[in-house]
């Protein structure tokens, strides 16, 4: 299979041709639906789209997506799991005058993010085939352009076309919000907004600082932003270090959500849409620990080492995990709860990264992978019934298994992996995770166990409460079952659970070496100042106890 | 005009030689394009006075006075390819210049066509207000090409008394009325700072020609002198004025509400760029040895821009005084560039005007198309619903209000320009030696931040909110110009356009800044010059 993909060049224009496409796409709904409208411009009110567009704009974007997520599949073999270094890498001149290429290359964490954004993105253009009702062109060309710009995250190793990539998917999800979200979506995507862009503006001016502190680029004034050549030669005092390791960290830490930065994440997920809330728990959060694993730990190691730093974030980490269970305990809106057990979530993740064992990192790719399947699921369940009540409120339903079987089935297998059953997905990682990180870490460890359990509690208790108990509401006694539509939906994800909760080695072996050249890097590079790399890693796991 | 360099006692005679007046086709040739509009504007003010008044001959002359701009413009990119310089005089011949005055043509021919469609909707037929605003080009043109104290003052107010008189435009206003007075008033103010600087500088260096002057100071060792340093101070003042820096910037909202909207959009866009221009070069090629006084005042003066115009931004519910705040915001950033003094500073500077401009006309324009007769619907919220009924409005002003704001992709050539003022901060040189702004950086970030808040609230106004019982500017206003839709166009085009691919401008401006570097002492280092 790799052969076959290598003689088709597939290295070569792969990764500019997945951001590309989803552009294309937009650009021919855009088009299309524009052509189609236009001869029936004068009869209709203003805003009403034709059905005929709808359905245009919904096929299109559909059709991109799978066409996507066919290519990206090829990465799956293409991509050499013992191979060192970048692969596919094209780079090409974009401003030469500030040293800016257009760099993109994909290491192992990259090639399995971007299969999970490639996979779910068609299925929540399925999930939101009758939810999305008003301006329908729009929103399918709002939700490619957004697909772009996670790629685009994902890909790059330059650091301006990295921010550019970053800033690039707030706008569309800032209009998915704002425009099909619930009743406070206005303030939810403001909210969203300015949280993300105040973290990632001084991201900036960390960048071009880095940038101008690569090597002895002292002597020119013109930086240089290549990813790999800054992780060569920087050269940035300690002190310099902290503060840019604080500005990349904030940036990353409110994307994540870690805990004390996690407010605009229940309301940007509470209002937005089902396919925004999927999108931003399936793929968004993961580029704030993406955005750790690739630019902040590894550029400035001597901060990420330094024990009161890790003590901090590894401190966060494990009161996200606790807070964001005891919180989603108490949520009587079930998309509330999801959206807190995300917090939960990826505090296992932030646990696993800062714990710096290779156990921990694959362990904490994997949580990365499962939540986006898990909660992903969990999100569109939410919608699919929402769509149906239009309340989300769990003292609402009650007894419903008894009319809608499948959906009763489902919602548990997948709330089943969310709390980290054995042989379902969300196990391995989480395991993983705890592992690896009882070796540096062990009471940080022991109390994020704690999270595992109250994830069982929040989520058994919600599910008792939605589908088992009495059915006491009357109107629930009408409620229709899934479609095939929602099936078909839904199945790949189930598959997905099942499968990565059996045999998880397939990506475990992809992400093996860079999670080795993490912890290397991180070791090595924070050894470079004080001799003796282990010998930190252990006196900094001492600290932390 | 020529001013003789009067030697001082014991002065050696290695200065550089003034503009030679003896060869009239070599000034004619360095005033090519000014020399064309400058006559061009004279026939058309006859031509408006010719005919009475009637629409007609107000979009005639307006269109004729567009076709004027255009064929300077095309005069200056020629002088731009065949790379015109020459050496120091009264005249500079640079790219600086060439590249500046096209800033200033665009927003001319954008404030034309827009001035056409809004005179025809507002009912004025008087056709000098075009002619009135070819008069204020010329003076910026001026001021582009002065490397004379004199020239500048000339142009500055060649181009101010046509400004004052086009804000009060607008008979039947009481608001433009009002406005014009307050702009005459402080700009009077202003020029006599002005003045009086520029006589203490002929006193203390006997001479206005800013390369002469940079020479004495250097070499009779005249910074720090209190003649000098009143001098810069009081130039610092005057030119604080023209550009709206705070804390001289109380004139700008009210002017800016009170002028017909072309008028400020010409304003914010060419009057602003023209007064920087001038400001660059006067400090860089004549202050540079005083750069140690004037360094900090103007660091000073960019933070205290940026915060009170993005934050008092912030509480503005019309649209036209949150521009003006935003315009004056956006001159912090600008004068970030002064602050770093070096070549970079001068490329992100012409870079970050270019986009700026840009950006400011296309927002002014949309909101043009959306007033109403006597320039009702000027509140923000009158914008509610506008993507349902106008939607590529919708699109235009969302991509100005992302280019303002420094966004990525969205606002298309305005991130490049931040970045580029970022580059600048960091890549700061003081005296030669490097010194990186990073606190000016985080305060461009910092008030970046804070203008999200009300450049935010446009987009979402006009996207998320459903629109007014009454229909708001989005419903009730008038078919748009066909000349404003064409400048809402092109600028938004451009800017996104230019956002993608940024090869070509940047390397132009880049090519235009080096004018600076043969002015020695602030760009490299002078063990003899005094430091704190």
């Amino acid at each position: 299979m790799r052969e076959f993909l290598l003689s088709m060049g597939y290295d070569r224009w792969i990764l500019p041709a997945l951001l590309i496409i989803p552009v294309l796409g937009a650009l021919a709904i855009l088009i299309g639906a524009a052509a189609i409208e236009s001869p029936t411009a004068d009869g209709s009110a203003a805003g009403v789209v034709p059905a005929s567009a709808a359905r245009f704009a919904r096929w299109t974007a559909l059709v991109t997506f799978l066409a996507e997520f066919v290519l990206s599949v090829g990465l799956w073999w293409s991509f050499d799991p013992s191979g060192d270094g970048w692969q596919s890498l094209v780079s090409v001149s974009w401003i030469s005058m500030w040293r800016v290429n257009f760099t993109v290359g994909v290491d192992g964490i990259a090639v399995v993010l971007i299969l999970l954004t490639t996979f779910l993105m068609p299925l929540t253009v399925m999930g939101s085939w009758t939810s999305v009702r008003e301006k329908v062109p729009t929103f399918y060309a709002l939700m490619l352009i957004l697909t772009t710009g996670m790629l685009g995250v994902f890909v790059s190793l330059d650091l301006f076309l990295f921010y550019v990539m970053w800033e690039l998917m707030l706008v569309p999800m800032y209009f998915i919000i704002g425009i099909w979200g619930g009743e406070r979506r206005i303030y939810a995507s403001i909210k969203f907004f300015i949280y993300t862009m105040v973290g990632s503006l001084l991201m900036l001016v960390a960048i071009l600082y880095v940038g101008f502190h690569v090597g002895t680029a002292s002597a020119s004034l013109v930086p240089d932003f290549s990813y790999p050549d800054l992780l060569a030669r920087i050269r940035v005092s300690p002190i310099a270090a902290r503060w840019l390791f604080g500005a990349f960290f904030l940036a990353f830490a409110i994307k994540v959500p870690m805990f004390p930065f996690h407010t605009w994440l229940p309301d940007a997920h509470v209002e937005a849409p089902t396919a925004g809330s999927v999108i931003l728990a399936g793929i968004m959060l993961k580029m704030g620990t993406f955005g750790f694993l690739r630019f902040a730990a590894p550029l400035f190691p001597s901060a990420a080492l330094d024990p009161t730093i890790r003590a901090i974030i590894l401190g966060l980490a494990v009161v996200g995990i606790l807070y964001g269970a005891l919180v989603a305990l108490v949520q009587p809106d079930f998309k509330k709860l999801v959206a807190y057990s995300s917090v939960s979530h990826l505090g296992f993740v932030m646990l696993g990264i800062f714990a710096f064992t290779q156990q921990s990192v694959q362990g904490a790719i994997l949580v990365m992978v499962n939540h986006g399947i898990s909660t992903g699921a969990l999100f569109l369940l939410v919608g699919m019934l929402y769509e149906r009540t239009h309340t989300r409120q769990i003292s609402d339903y009650g007894g419903i298994a008894r009319v809608v079987p499948i959906f009763a089935t489902l919602l548990t297998l997948v709330a089943l992996s969310s709390i980290g059953l054995p042989g379902t997905n969300g196990f391995v990682g989480e395991f993983l995770v705890l592992i690896g990180a009882f070796r540096t870490v062990p009471y940080h460890t022991m109390l994020a166990t704690l999270g595992v359990i109250f994830a069982a509690a929040y989520l058994l208790w919600a599910i008792q409460r939605i589908l088992f108990n009495a059915m006491d509401k009357p109107r629930n006694a009408t409620l229709r079952d899934l479609n095939w539509r929602e099936i078909a939906v839904m199945a790949p994800l189930v598959a997905c659970i099942i499968w990565l909760g059996v045999y998880p080695e397939p990506i475990l072996r992809r992400t093996d070496r860079a999670a080795s050249t993490f912890v290397q890097e991180v070791e090595h590079g924070g050894g470079v100042d004080k001799s003796g790399g282990s010998g930190r890693m252990a006196s900094t796991a001492g600290v932390v106890r | 005009m020529i001013v003789q360099a009067v030697p001082l006692p014991g002065s050696p005679a290695v200065l550089p030689p003034t503009f030679d007046v003896h060869i009239p086709l070599q000034l004619t040739l360095a005033l090519g394009p000014d020399i064309l509009l400058f006559v061009g504007t004279m026939g058309l003010m006859l031509w408006a006075a010719w005919r009475p008044d009637s629409r007609e001959h107000q979009r005639h002359v307006g269109q004729a006075s567009l076709v004027l701009v255009l064929a300077t413009m095309a005069m200056v990119i020629a002088y731009q390819v065949a790379h015109v310089t020459a050496g120091p005089g009264v005249i500079a011949v640079d790219a600086f210049r060439w590249v500046s005055d096209l800033i200033f043509l665009a927003a001319t021919a954008g404030t034309i066509a827009l001035g056409i469609d809004y005179n025809a909707r507002e009912g004025i037929v008087a056709a000098e207000s075009h002619v009135l605003v070819l008069f204020a080009t010329s003076g910026m043109m001026l001021l582009a090409a002065g490397r004379d104290l004199m020239i500048l003052f000339l142009g500055i107010e060649l181009m101010s008394v046509a400004v004052y008189v086009l804000t009060g435009f607008n008979r039947r206003s009481a608001r433009s009325a009002e406005g014009a007075l307050k702009y005459f008033l402080l700009g009077a103010f202003s020029t006599g700072f002005l003045l009086y600087g520029i006589a203490l500088i002929y006193g203390a260096t006997g001479a206005t020609n800013l390369t002469l002057i940079g020479d004495r100071i250097h070499l009779y060792s005249l910074a720090g002198t209190p003649l000098v340093t009143v001098g810069v101070a009081l130039l610092l003042v005057g030119f604080g004025f023209k550009v709206a820096a705070a804390p001289f910037h109380m004139w700008a909202p009210d002017v800016y509400e009170g002028a017909p909207t072309p008028i400020t959009a010409f304003m914010a866009a060419a009057v602003k760029a023209a007064a920087f221009a001038a400001f660059l070069r006067v400090w860089l090629e004549a202050f540079g040895d005083v750069a140690y006084q004037w360094h900090d005042a103007i660091w000073f003066l960019a933070i205290l821009t940026m915060l009170v115009g993005n934050v008092v931004a912030l509480v503005q519910r019309n649209i036209k005084r949150m521009l003006a705040y935003s315009s004056i915001a956006q001159a912090g950033y600008v004068l970030v560039a002064v602050v770093a003094g070096t070549t970079l500073g001068a490329s992100a500077f012409l870079f970050f005007l270019a986009a700026y401009t840009l950006a400011t006309m296309g927002a002014f324009a949309v909101v043009v198309a959306l007033g109403n007769a006597g320039e009702s619907h000027l509140d923000i919220d009158d914008y509610a619903g506008l993507w349902t009924t106008r939607p590529w409005l919708a699109v235009a002003m969302s991509a100005c209000m992302f280019a303002l704001l420094g966004f990525p992709v969205f606002g298309g050539i305005g991130f490049l320009a931040k970045w580029y003022m970022l580059q600048a901060a960091l890549g700061a040189k003081y005296f030669g030696e490097s010194r990186p702004q990073v606190q000016l950086a985080l305060m461009i970030v910092v008030t970046s931040m804070i203008s999200a808040g009300y450049y935010l609230r446009v987009v979402t106004i006009m996207f998320m909110r459903p629109a007014r019982a009454d229909g708001g500017a989005a419903g009730t206003a008038a078919r748009t110009g066909r000349l404003t839709e064409w400048v809402v166009g092109v600028s938004v085009v451009l800017l996104l356009a230019l956002g993608l691919a940024p090869t070509y401008l940047v390397s132009w401006t880049a090519q235009s800044a080096p004018v600076f570097t043969n002015r020695p002492s602030y760009l490299l280092p002078t063990s003899a010059i005094p430091r704190r």
